[in-house]
């Protein structure tokens, strides 16, 4: 989506107001979804949500677009559960068509340790109600024909887990969604508008400075994904992210029908189709530090060894296209949500490699919170003030995580 | 692709290393011993611009390199 789709859709941009009730950074999919959420859970309208680019032009616009449940931890699979299930009605809620369709989640072990781990999620996950159940290697071929049972004669499949509730949704449709049902219903959205400054007045948050002028706010959420540290930086808030580019590719179209989302935590990549038909894969993040989202030939060497070893079908098809987004990740692979301590000023972020799937339930969640002023008991443990407390939510169930 | 000089080694594809980390530094105006140590353990500069590292030569001579990397191009600086 770009500039050309700003003007296409029948919305009416305004110039930015002096002041609004609540100012959102960043129009992503989790500003664009809790603006979305204050207005039509909470009837909170007089709300901005600004964005340096374009709408969706930072990592909402750069995922492989799964949406799943089965995490490691009982706080993560209630929260990503609740993301499933907002996203299954999220198309009858909005009117926005956004492509959503349930395929199934594949997650392949290659070792009998995997298997134990698959197992002790597939029990976990059952008893905080996600569905996830053991297969056989034979139920695996069943559900994904196309997969090579002794992976390339290096990673045979032993079994693994396997999660009904896995869907796919088209990224830029999602947010798209979100923006309209927000501007419909009176919210400002700014994009190209940078914000340059946090306003302070004394050790409170009380609006942002953009290009455009000062605009002053009740309430400033932080919804920055890979730059977020800088946002965090003018009110002088620590934050434990670290942004690491991950990148991913499609190929050429391949026969529709592929199956499910296949994944392999022992491989550490992720395969599925696009609805065009493409095979979307990604892998890992890189292992460094960098704001840079250039495609490094690496990637493409050891994703494509990857995935060939189970889908050897893939050897045929073309890379068509590779990108890479910056991700804020956290130290424990889990988000970061709620009051960062300051007054006025609150934060979603840490959504690393598993922001997308987390989009309805994170943003339906900041907009109670902003809105009562309390934290929903759903994202009680994802507060930044857990490092301090020394209460980290480390959670291996993400896919580009080790 | 990015490569990195090492002392030992001369120039070498950043494949062959370990990224260790930023150095970390806790600013002066964090106050407390609990304060500071929470920021020591926890929170990153995460520098988009030149930023101080170490890395380790896993697959060469297996010592650390300090550099300065350029967060924005991901390039070597020094």
């Amino acid at each position: 989506m770009n500039e050309f789709v700003e003007t296409l859709l029948d919305l009416e941009w305004h110039a930015p107001k002096k002041s609004y009730d609540v100012v959102i950074i960043g129009a992503g999919g989790h500003g664009l979804a809790t603006a979305y959420y204050l207005a039509t859970r909470h009837a909170i309208t007089n709300v901005a949500v600004l964005e340096a680019d374009y709408i969706g032009s930072g990592n909402s616009g750069r995922n492989t677009t799964i949406i799943r449940a089965n995490y490691g931890i009982p706080e993560s699979v209630r929260f990503y559960q609740h993301s499933v299930d907002l996203y299954a009605t999220l198309e009858d809620e909005t009117g926005a068509k956004i492509m959503h369709a349930t395929k199934g989640l594949l997650w392949l072990a290659h070792t009998e340790m995997a298997m134990r781990a698959e197992r002790s999620r597939a029990l976990m996950n059952q008893a905080c109600g996600a569905e996830t159940v053991m297969i056989t290697p034979e139920e695996a071929k069943q559900l994904c024909p196309a997969l090579d049972l002794t992976g390339g004669g290096r990673y045979p499949v032993l079994g693994g887990s396997y999660h009904p509730g896995g869907a796919t949704a088209r990224h830029d449709r999602v947010v798209w969604a979100y923006a309209q049902g927000a501007m419909r219903r009176g919210i400002d959205i700014l994009p190209h508008t940078p914000v340059t400054g946090l306003l302070r007045d004394g050790g409170r948050v009380v609006g942002v400075q953009t290009d455009a002028g000062p605009i002053s706010a009740g309430v400033v959420l932080s919804a920055v994904g890979g730059n977020v540290t800088t946002v965090a930086a003018m009110a002088d808030l620590r934050v434990p992210i670290r942004t690491h580019p991950l990148q991913a590719l499609v190929t050429n179209a391949y026969a529709p029908g592929f199956g499910p989302i296949v994944a392999s935590s022992e491989l550490l990549c992720y395969v599925s189709q696009t609805a065009r038909g493409q095979m979307l894969m990604g892998a890992e993040f890189d292992s460094q530090p960098s704001y840079s989202r250039q495609s490094s030939y690496e990637f493409l060497q050891s994703v494509s060894a990857k995935v060939t070893h189970l889908l050897p079908f893939l050897r045929d098809l073309r890379v068509l296209r590779t990108w890479a987004g910056i991700c804020d990740i956290s130290p424990d692979y889990s988000p970061i949500m709620g009051s960062t301590g300051i007054d006025g000023l609150l934060i979603t972020t840490g959504w690393g490699t598993w922001g997308f799937k987390a989009i309805p339930a994170g943003g339906e969640a900041m907009a109670e919170l902003i809105a009562t002023g309390t934290t929903p008991p759903l994202i009680a443990a994802f507060g930044l003030g857990r490092f301090a407390a020394d209460h980290a939510m480390a959670d291996q169930g993400s896919a580009g995580t080790r | 692709m990015l490569w990195i000089i090492c002392p030992t080694c001369g120039e070498r594809p950043a494949s062959e290393f370990r990224f260790g980390g930023e150095l970390p530094s806790v600013p002066d105006w964090i106050v407390g011993d609990e304060a500071r140590n929470v920021d020591y353990v926890w929170m990153v500069n995460n520098v988009r611009g030149v930023t101080t590292e170490r890395w380790f030569h896993a697959a060469g001579c297996r010592r650390w390199v300090t550099l300065t990397r350029d967060t924005v191009t991901d390039t070597v600086v020094a």
